[in-house]
């Protein structure tokens, strides 16, 4: 099993640790929903360095990527980030990922440099898929296993990492960065992106300087509250935003457009990209199906599998993620839906094993923050 | 791990503490509430049943995951512990933070005093879960 740089810290930090995406990984410290209601009124802070990176670099770079994502990376200014994901041939989703617009500084004349950021357990997927569409004049580097990855989230995470920087963290834009120094260690990438919806930081940087930078990081973080956060509370805080979970809410059956990710499908770019034409018909003609949120009244909790049932008890759909809300102290999911039933106020039964139990489609995101 | 003596312990992760009157508490172990996480919601439908040895009583809700909770002996569930019934406004959290005490789970009944054999002892079980 892999380990990231920050694995003895998790070990002497009583962590539990799990195996995910073939990485050892801190799933909780203390208990999950107080980690999570720190990370939604303080500062949490996640190892999420089990993160694939792909560096894209070249003078037909900005094709390569084109050609991959479904989201329009032309753009991209440097310095911004994007949100997309990688169609397969046959109308679904290979992965989700951030495209990041990378300085030029280290190109050479004419080249343009990206970087992907794509889900630990698609590392070898996306890159076996993306080197098979490189009919570029183009390099790919993979540097995954070089690359630590800090989330630092939550309402106080700009202002804490700002204290240990060169740059204006708080000035950074929603969905750009910035290179700078952080803890005396340069060449680290300030990301004003993370999966929480609480805003907040995620800091790149090489596995050599990334221990130094969480111990500094939890250090000053001491006086705003900070917490280590596991990936129990990422899942938990990403869901009650209703973000799409690869493997869970999207894989490579389902559409982005039946995901709710028509906003990243950018159906009219110039260039085409895999599924252009299926994504293309279903924006016209609608899809059959939707992702929906719903909430339930019963405190059990809905898991992914579980049967979608109408007021009918008629099976209907399929449950893609679900928790228990600590900001809301009620069981939250999502599944899969015909169109008629999508409606914000449907009632719907969920399956347990031994009986239905009432469930209400509600809007995404389930909990607004201001 | 807290494994207390005279408690009587099975590989599915439950304590019995077995009564003078032939009436058995069960709950879950200190490891079990641990490993689970965070418990939201017990759920038992099954009181006034008897329930066979091995099979479902109940129905664990943790914020990650969902467990079966399984009888350690043939019998009749006579209480669940009102305590963490949240449907009666308590605190399945009590399984948490006290898993042999407030914590239990349920009373129940036993059939066939001779399946107490079966058991392991405090020590036989913190061997299974070191």
């Amino acid at each position: 099993m892999k380990k990231t740089a920050l694995n003895a810290w998790h070990h002497d930090h009583g962590a539990k640790m799990v195996s995910f995406a073939g990485f050892e990984m801190p799933i909780s410290y203390t208990s999950i929903s107080e980690e999570h209601l720190n990370v939604r009124k303080g500062v949490g802070a996640f190892d999420v360095s089990h993160m694939g990176e792909f560096i894209i670099k070249g003078k037909e770079a900005l094709d390569l990527v084109q050609s991959i994502s479904s989201n329009d990376a032309s753009k991209l200014k440097i310095g911004q980030a994007q949100y997309t994901c990688i169609p397969n041939d046959q109308g679904g989703i290979v992965d989700d990922m951030l495209v990041y617009r990378l300085a030029e500084d280290q190109c050479a004349e004419g080249e343009k440099a990206f970087m992907l950021v794509v889900n630990a357990s698609n590392i070898e997927k996306d890159w076996d898929w993306i080197k098979k569409h490189n009919r570029f004049d183009t390099r790919m580097i993979n540097i995954s296993d070089a690359t630590g990855l800090i989330a630092v989230q939550g309402p106080k995470a700009a202002e804490l990492i700002d204290s240990l920087t060169n740059v204006d963290v708080t000035g950074i834009p929603y969905y750009h960065f910035t290179k700078g120094k952080i803890a005396g260690k340069e060449n680290v990438i300030i990301s004003a992106t993370g999966y929480t919806g609480s805003g907040g930081v995620e800091i790149y940087a090489d596995n050599k300087d990334i221990v130094d930078i969480w111990l500094a990081i939890m250090e000053a973080g001491k006086s705003y509250g900070i917490q280590a956060t596991g990936l129990a509370a990422r899942d938990t805080l990403r869901l009650e935003m209703g973000f799409c979970l690869y493997g869970n809410d999207i894989n490579d059956e389902t559409s982005p457009i039946e995901a709710g990710l028509s906003w990243i499908t950018k159906t009219k770019k110039a260039a085409d990209f895999p599924s252009k034409a299926v994504f293309k018909a279903q924006r016209k003609e609608g899809v059959t199906k939707k992702l929906v949120g719903f909430t339930l009244e019963d405190r059990r909790v809905p898991r992914h599998d579980y049967i979608i049932l109408n007021a009918e008890k008629e099976e209907i759909g399929v449950v893609s993620s679900g928790t228990m809300s600590p900001s809301l102290d009620k069981p939250i999911g999502m599944g899969y839906v015909p169109k008629a039933y999508a409606k914000e106020g449907t009632e719907l039964y969920i399956q347990f094993r031994k009986k239905e139990l009432k469930a209400t489609v509600h809007g995404l995101p389930f909990v607004k923050l201001s | 791990m807290n494994t207390p003596e005279g408690l009587k312990y099975t590989k599915e992760h439950e304590w019995v503490l077995v009564n003078d009157d032939n009436t058995a508490i069960i709950g879950i172990t200190d490891h079990a509430q641990s490993e689970l996480g965070e418990i939201v919601y017990v759920e038992v439908e099954t009181i006034g049943e008897t329930v066979e040895k091995d099979e479902v009583f109940g129905t664990i809700e943790a914020v990650k995951t969902t467990s079966d909770l399984f009888m350690p002996l043939t019998g009749e569930v006579l209480e669940f512990n009102a305590k963490i019934d949240e449907s009666e406004g308590d605190d399945p959290g009590l399984v948490n933070s006290s898993p042999y005490e407030d914590g239990w789970i349920i009373k129940i009944s036993i059939s066939d005093p001779s399946q107490l054999e079966a058991l392991l002892d405090a020590e036989g079980y913190a061997a299974l879960i070191s």
